[in-house]
């Protein structure tokens, strides 16, 4: 998986024992930005002749909100969108599964994760990837519904379904902007 | 149960992000999709920093990690950069626990 919030949530559900199903939905949910980048990375990653299968193949795992952001910085069919796509995806690439192995095997290393105050480390990693996206009041607000209606469900639901409850709350949230902005 | 999900999620990330070069563009232009891929991550990565800081399980606890939360959001404040905020937020816990301050 080279999605870093997706990674990240797949963990933290099954760590708060929650079951497969609910692990992945949350992880895909969050991935699903992924297919609108894909699509918008289309006209900028255009080249002159049609790309081969396996290089759309490569292009797809190389697809992440970083090189994203890099390819769209210069002309749509140019070499700089495409050189700037591959550089930023393959260096990630690289430097993020080296950390996830060297995560992987020092984990295996640690007594109690909690004295090293590792699962403060947990929230402290999501919110870090929330912050650039609360870019306006609706989007605070969201974020603010999305925790008070997870937590309320903490003691009803069974581990990693009050998040995944967080979705309904975007489908709702979506209809009211829609009404508002019609 | 970890491998499976992995490898389910892992094929399901790489599918979605497939999609979006080989599906018809019209139709992932369609603007309700677009809205609703754009508010998943907010809500879904705050229930996650909720969950996260105040529950075990079932249960909903207050200890060492809503001061971790609170360096972090400082941090994120000040323009820390990721790992830092991380580091902060595993620090703060670690210390209140250390000294016996918190649970």
């Amino acid at each position: 998986m080279f999605t870093g919030a997706s990674q990240f949530a797949l963990v933290g559900v099954l760590g708060a024992g929650g079951g497969v199903l609910a692990a992945v939905l949350t992880a895909l949910l969050l991935g699903a930005r992924n297919s609108l980048y894909a699509l918008s990375l289309r006209p900028y990653l255009r080249t002159p002749s049609d790309p081969s299968p396996w290089r759309i193949l490569g292009r797809a795992h190389l697809t992440i909100d970083e090189s994203t952001a890099m390819a769209i910085r210069y002309p749509e069919g140019s070499r700089q969108a495409r050189h700037a796509f591959l550089a930023t995806g393959l260096a990630i690439f690289i430097l993020w599964n080296i950390g996830t192995l060297i995560g992987a095997l020092g984990a295996a290393a640690l007594d109690d994760p909690r004295t090293l105050g590792l699962d403060a480390a947990v929230p402290a990693g999501f919110i870090a990837l929330l912050w650039p996206r609360l870019r306006d009041r609706n989007l605070i607000a969201l974020a603010l519904v999305s925790a008070a209606v997870a937590l309320a469900l903490v003691p009803v639901l069974q581990p990693g379904l009050p998040v995944l409850s967080a979705a309904l709350v975007a489908v709702v949230a979506e209809r009211i902007t829609a009404r508002q902005s019609p | 149960m970890i491998w499976p999900a992995v490898i389910i999620g892992s094929i399901g990330a790489y599918l979605l992000k497939l999609a979006g070069y080989i599906i018809p563009e019209r139709v992932l232009k369609n603007e309700r999709l677009r809205r609703l891929t754009a508010l998943l991550p907010v809500a879904l990565l705050a229930a996650l920093v909720a969950v996260q800081t105040f529950s075990v399980g079932s249960t909903l606890q207050i200890d060492a990690r809503i001061a971790g939360l609170a360096a972090a959001i400082v941090a994120l404040i000040l323009r820390a950069p990721f790992l830092v905020v991380v580091l902060v937020a595993a620090i703060t816990a670690a210390v209140l626990r250390a000294t016996g301050l918190s649970a």
